[in-house]
This record gives structure tokens, sequence and C-alpha cells, in this order.
């Protein structure tokens, strides 16, 4: 690449970059589109028993009343003529949301208020500072989420690509097989080691807390209180690491052997290059997008998990909101958790492709 | 065929295949003793809780972890009156006073869970009148009250409030302990009586007695908060999981591979169609999506199961199978096929699928395991089926019940062996199974 002068360089990087933001913009759009068809079948099924309408016209109903509870020129009226008005309002709002509309109809209006993420009121739960929006609920638990699966993910993919690319080089040695030989364990996910873990670490020898996010009180002290959540997190990312790392390293040291045995890699050797230098332009360059496709898949698993691993450690993420939501049957919150799974695997699957298309330069448009 | 017993042949080289076959055997034979011991209704019907479980103790651990302790847990002592009481009988003036003595040792350090006394009285009329008295090794004599028992009742002496007042501690540890004053009471070792004074008012009327000293250890597999025997759901848990776990493995792969298939047979629209139906599927969060269900429909392992399979009919397997199988497309024999005639369906389901099928058989193999772990989440969430008695169940009853604060960790490692099996059991024939039908990874 060094030879190339700079001139015909910037037009390749300024090429490539208009390639990359024509590619970005049409998967963002393209996942935008998935994301809408999932919403709309989430809609669907949760419509199925009627529930969704019901909820609908009851959490109407409530805001009407307080409305016109918290109006001064209605404060003489008597209970009956309140009541006409409060019914009469109803009806109204009814009308102007197309709620007496054919399913189709008003199935897109419920799209269009997931899509915006205007999930409605919580029928029982309340967000930390009081809020009933699903979207306060929603919007304090996703950053627990990310921290932790975040943290998590990263680990496992740094470890795995490193360990695997080690292990390739010592194919056959012991250390290979006792690692390829504890793939196994990724049979069981991550919550299940967890159970494991919160006995050994945290009851049998208490080196680290059960769960939660921190201390009780929270410490003092910016530093402090990032010690402490770093120490709740150390057994809830230690079991994903547990339920995810084996395999990972497993397939993926199959991927460098594979390519280490291509053609250009033994003429590379043949050349007499270093082997850390093909180690990274001829082995690594090559294997890393069926990685990163690999990766995508297991994130996306990973999600799923995500829900029982926090409820088991207690983790203040979306999984405890979702089980918490279970435990009310809090419907609205449930669909405004399905929602947002859906943007995360969704915003999983665009950081992953933009990958794919940085490091794959055959990536191209179709169309 | 002979491909197939090749690869058993070949299966047999590796030391964890068979492992990974002995387990899944284990737990097969495992399944048939549970559906043939303990039928299908039955089980239902025990672990629905209740009084069939009256005589256990709550949250006992297994027995067999008296092996491990150096301070052994005593087990339940029950006695009844007609087979282990003493009785002695006379009558006076038309009434009849009879006395049942009901001995027992007790010889360990730590004390029971619970005493209960369940009569069981006949008469037409008058009731007898009981009263009970305690007598412990070192000869005090405890006065337990007098009762009118009803036709069938229960006195349970560790939630006697009045008894436990004058005790200082609940009955089952003020009865048992000689230092009663102390705050932390020990247990006082050795014979003790129970005598039942009764004094009947009719010639028929009959007292039964049945005591019981409940232990800390319990079976094979310990009891829960609702002295339920664990070993029922332990059991009944191995047929429910393979089940569910296999019929969502192979409902999910052969449609996803029929689907796949088709749409690279036929190619064009419908190849996209189904490429970009599976891109949405994709999104849709799988278990999010039986949480919902669970919730709003109802919570029925069938349900779910269904819910798995028509999820998983356009899985990321879609992807995975049509990059393999695109190059059969154009290989000759298809095209031969083709030439002589064959339609659609034959070159499908007889030509393409059976050339990518041996690929498959391991992926399918450790797929197995991810859903019977999907099935202990669900129930892990409080999503189980309402009815079945299943591994995830347990762990769900534990996690509500605090088992790990509350050191019952037989509780949670019971059922997390049993599941630890079948994975392992799944993972490690799939493992070495694709290491024989995908020769590209063989290691030698």
């Amino acid at each position: 690449m060094n030879d190339i002068p700079p001139s015909a360089s910037s037009a390749a990087a300024r090429h490539n970059l208009r390639r990359l933001a024509i590619y970005t913009f049409v998967r963002l759009a393209g996942l935008l589109i998935t994301v809408a068809v999932g919403v709309y079948i989430t809609i669907f099924i949760a419509h199925g028993g009627g529930q969704l309408d019901q909820l609908r016209q009851a959490q109407i109903q409530a805001e009407v009343s307080e409305r016109i509870a918290g109006m001064e020129e209605f404060r003489d009226y008597t209970p009956a003529e309140r009541n006409q008005l409060i019914r009469d309002e109803v009806q109204r709002e009814i009308e102007r949301l197309r709620l007496d509309q054919p399913f189709v109809y008003r199935s897109l209006d419920y799209l269009s208020r997931a899509m915006t993420l205007n999930l409605g009121r919580a029928e029982q739960m309340f967000s930390d500072a009081g809020s009933r929006r699903v979207y306060h609920i929603i919007g304090e638990r996703l950053p627990a989420t990310l921290l932790l699966f975040g943290t998590a993910n990263l680990l496992v993919f740094f470890i795995a690509l490193f360990a695997a690319l080690a292990l390739s080089r010592r194919y056959g040695g012991k250390l290979d097989r006792t690692i390829i030989g504890l793939a196994p364990l990724s049979a069981a996910p991550g919550w299940f080691y967890g159970i494991f873990l919160i006995l050994l670490f945290a009851f049998v020898i208490p080196w680290f807390p059960a769960g939660g996010m921190v201390a009780a009180p929270p410490p003092e002290g910016r530093l402090a209180y990032a010690l402490s959540v770093v120490r709740h997190m150390a057994l809830p990312v230690a079991a994903m690491l547990v339920s995810s790392i084996f395999i990972s390293i497993y397939s993926w040291r199959t991927f460098f052997l594979i390519y280490s045995s291509e053609d250009y890699v033994e003429m590379a050797r043949a050349k007499g290059l270093s082997s850390g230098d093909i180690e990274r332009r001829y082995i690594l360059r090559p294997t890393l997008p069926p990685i990163i496709t690999s990766f995508a898949l297991m994130l996306i698993g990973l999600w799923g998990g995500a829900i029982i691993l926090e409820q088991v450690f207690n983790w203040p993420g979306l999984g405890t909101m979702l089980f918490a939501a279970i435990g009310h049957l809090d419907t609205p919150v449930i669909i405004g958790g399905v929602v947002i799974y859906a943007y995360l695997l969704a915003a999983t699957l665009f950081v992953l492709d933009i990958l794919y298309a940085v490091l794959d330069p055959r990536v191209k448009l179709q169309n | 065929m002979n491909r197939w017993r090749a690869a058993l042949q070949e299966l047999k080289k590796y030391p964890t295949a068979v492992a990974g076959l002995l387990l899944i055997a284990f737990l097969l034979g495992l399944s048939a003793y549970a559906v043939i011991a303990i039928p299908y209704r039955q089980a239902l019907e025990l672990w629905r809780g209740g009084e069939h479980w009256q005589a256990h103790p709550r949250n006992a651990a297994p027995a067999w972890t008296n092996l491990f302790r150096r301070r052994k847990l005593p087990p339940t002592v029950r006695l009844d009156s007609v087979d282990n009481g003493l009785a002695e009988q006379d009558e006076l003036a038309g009434l009849r006073r009879q006395r049942i003595t009901l001995p027992f040792t007790f010889n360990y350090f730590d004390f029971p869970s619970e005493i209960n006394l369940f009569l069981e009285t006949e008469f037409t009329r008058k009731t007898p009148l009981l009263s009970i008295r305690w007598q412990t090794p070192d000869g005090r004599q405890i006065d337990l009250g007098a009762y009118r028992p009803l036709r069938r009742q229960r006195l349970s002496l560790s939630q006697d409030r009045e008894l436990a007042a004058r005790l200082g501690h609940p009955g089952h540890i003020g009865l048992m302990t000689g230092s009663a004053e102390s705050e932390h009471p020990t247990v006082l070792r050795g014979d003790y009586q129970v005598v039942l004074e009764i004094l009947h008012f009719e010639p028929g009327s009959q007292l039964r007695a049945d005591f019981i000293v409940y232990g800390r250890v319990h079976g094979l597999a310990g009891t829960d908060h609702q002295r339920r025997d664990l070993l029922v759901a332990l059991l009944w848990g191995t047929p429910i999981a393979l089940l569910f776990g296999l019929a969502a493995a192979l409902g999910t792969t052969l449609t996803t591979l029929v689907i796949a298939t088709a749409g690279v047979w036929y190619g064009g629209r419908i190849d996209a169609a189904i490429q970009r139906i599976t891109e949405v599927n994709m999104i849709l969060p799988l278990l999010p999506v039986l949480v919902m269900v669970g919730t709003l429909y109802s919570r029925s392992l069938w349900l779910m199961l269904a819910v798995v399979v028509a999820f998983g009919l356009f899985s990321a397997g879609v992807k995975m199978y049509r990059a393999m199988l695109l190059p059969v497309r154009r290989a000759p024999f298809v095209e031969a096929a083709q030439a002589y005639g064959a339609g659609s369906r034959r070159i499908i389901f007889r030509y393409m699928i059976p050339r990518v099928l041996p690929v498959l058989v391991p992926a399918f193999v450790t797929l197995i395991p991810t859903f019977v772990f999907l099935e202990a989440s669900l129930a892990v969430l409080g999503l189980g089926d309402p009815l079945l008695p299943t591994w995830g169940k347990i762990l769900n009853d534990a996690q509500q019940q605090s088992a790990l604060y509350n050191q019952h960790y037989y509780w949670v490692l019971t059922p997390a062996a049993m599941l630890m099996l079948t994975g392992l059991g799944f993972a490690l024939l799939g493992f070495a199974m694709d290491r024989i039908f995908n020769p590209r990874l063989r290691s030698d």
C-alpha cells in the first residue's frame, strides 16, 4: 500500500469513505425496516388476545379522568355531569386515535408509537425516579445492561481472538487440547454458571457480592463508586466468559487453521516474512470477516440469555425489569422490553455490519 | 446406511464421544424409569403438593450428604401408635383409659426441623380426651396439654405459641434440649418418650397417633419448602427436558433445512423473500417474545415449543445452509436429475438435502442442549409450565426461597447437575461428530 502516490491514495480513501457511507445508509435503512417488521410482529402477537386494545382504552380512561379532575372549570360539576364529561371525552379520544377502526389501521398507529419509543404508561411499575412512563423505566435500566454486556462481550471477543490465534500456533499441544476439550462447557448459558459462581465466590468463599450493581449505600466519590461497580460486575462477567469463550476459541481457532494452510500463506512463509507479519496480514485479515459473523450470531443469542443472567445476579438492567414486569403482569413494560431488545439486536447487527464492511474490501452494494 | 455405520465405528475411537453417548444413554434410562415408576398423572398430582407430603420435612438435604458431614444431620423419625406404640388399657366405670408410649432415641447434634403429631380419632358421639406428656432423657416430664381431638387433626408442637413461650424456644428446640435457658441451646441426646394418655368415653372409640420428628435430611434428593420430594421433579424433569430439546431441535433444524433448500433451488424471488424473512427473524428476540407469549397467553410447555419452532423456521441457520447448498445446486448430479425429469420436490428432498445432512447432524446434536436450557431459562423466569415438574422449576423455587442464602445448596446443585449432564452429554457427542463429519476439522 505504501508505494501508491499520495494523491491516488487520498482519492482511494475518499472513494472508500463514500462507499462506506452509502453502505452504512443502506444497511441502516434496511435494519430500520427490519425492526419495523419485527415490532409489527410483536404487536400482532401482543394483540392476539385483545389485550392491547383493553390496555389502550384503560390508559385513555385514566388520562382523561386525571386531566378533568385537574381542571378548575369542572370543579363545580356534579359527579354525574363529570362522569358524562369523561365518557364523552374518552369517546372523542378513541375516535381521534382511530381505536374504533379495524385492526389494520390501529396496528399502524401502535407501530408508529412503538418505533418512536412512545411506549405508554406502565400499569404497576415505576422508574426509580418515580415516573410511570415505560420510556423512563427502560431509560433507567438500559445503561446498566449496556455496561454489563458491552464489557463482557468485548472481553470475550478480544480474549477469544488472541487465545485462538495463540492456540493455532501451538496446534495439537497440551494447552490446545485442554482448551478445546473445554468447548462443550459452552452448552450451558451464562446464568447457569452464574449460579455456581455465586455459590462459590459469594457464599462459600465470600470474595464478591452475590448480586446488585453497587454496594448499598453507594460509596462516596467517583472512584469508590466505580470500584464497587467493578466488584459487582466480576461474577456476571466471569459467568458470561465461561459460557461463551471456549466455543469461540474453538471455532475461531478452526478458521485460523483453515486459513493458515492456504497457498498464499505458504508463499509468504517461503518469502521469509516474519511470523508476526504473516499472522497479522495474511491470516488475521482474511479471517476476521467470518469471525465477525460468528460473533454476531453469538451476540444475538447472548442478548436473550441476558434477561436471566441479570435476574440471577439481581443486576438492575433490562432483564430484571422484564422479569419484574412478568411478576406484575405489566403488559406495556413487557411489550416495551421486547421492542427495546429488537432495537438492541438491530444496533448490534448494524455495528458489526459496519465493522464487516471496513474489514472486508470485497463487500459491495447489491444495488 | 453404510456411511452411518462407519461413522458410528469412527465415533467409538473418540473417548469423549463414548462418554457423551453413555451420558445420553443414562439420561434415556432415567427417563424410562421415571415414566414407568411414577405415571404421568401421579407425577403431576404429587408435584401439586399438599397432603401427600405432610410426613416429609421442609428443606431437608439429601440423606447421602451425611456421608460427607462430620456432624451428621438427623433423619426423620416417624412413630405410629399402632406399630411403634406400647399401649396399655384399663377399664373403669364405663370409661376406658389407654396409655400409648412412643419411645425414640435421638443421638444427633442438630435439632430436628419440626415436630408434629397427627391424630385420627374414631368415635360416634363423644370425643376421647387426650393428654400428652413429653419425657426427656434426663427424666424431666413436660406437660403438652390436653386436647379433645377432631376426627383428623394435626398438632404442631413447633408452632404451638403457648408451648414456645413456656419453653423459651419453639417446640422442636425447647423439647429437645437440656439448656433451654441458654440463648444457644444444645441438643440433649438420648432416649425420649411421648406418652399419650387417652380417656375413651365410648366402648368403640379409637385414637390413632402418628408422631413425626422431622429431620434435616431426606431421601436421595432432599425436599423443598413445600415438603415435596425433589426426586419427583429430578426424575420427571429428564423425559420432559429430553423431549423438549429433541422436539425443538428437530423441528427447527429440519424445517429450516427444507426452507433453505427450497430457497436455493427455486432461487430468484423466493430465495430473496426467504432471505429477508430470515433477517427480520434474526432481529426478533426469542426469549422476550417467549416471555410475552407466556404472560399474555399460556405457559404451557407445548405452546412454548410451538413458538420456538415457529421462530426457528427462519433462523440464522438458513444463511448457513444456503452457503452450503449453493455449490450443491450447481453440482452435476442435480443437473442429471433434472435432465431425467425429476420434479422440484424430488430434487430438494432426494438430491439436495441428503447431500448436506451429514454435516448438519453434529450441529443438530449440539443444538439439543440449547433448547433444554431454554426451557430451564423460561422456568427460572417463572414462566415454566404450571403443571409439569421440571429442573428449571426446582431452580426457580430455590431462587425464590433464597436457597443459596439459606445454605440449601443441594436445592440448586442437584437440578443444575442434571442440566449439566444433559448439556455435556450432547455437547461431547456433538463435538466429536463434528470432527468426523466435517473432515476439515479432523485433528489428525
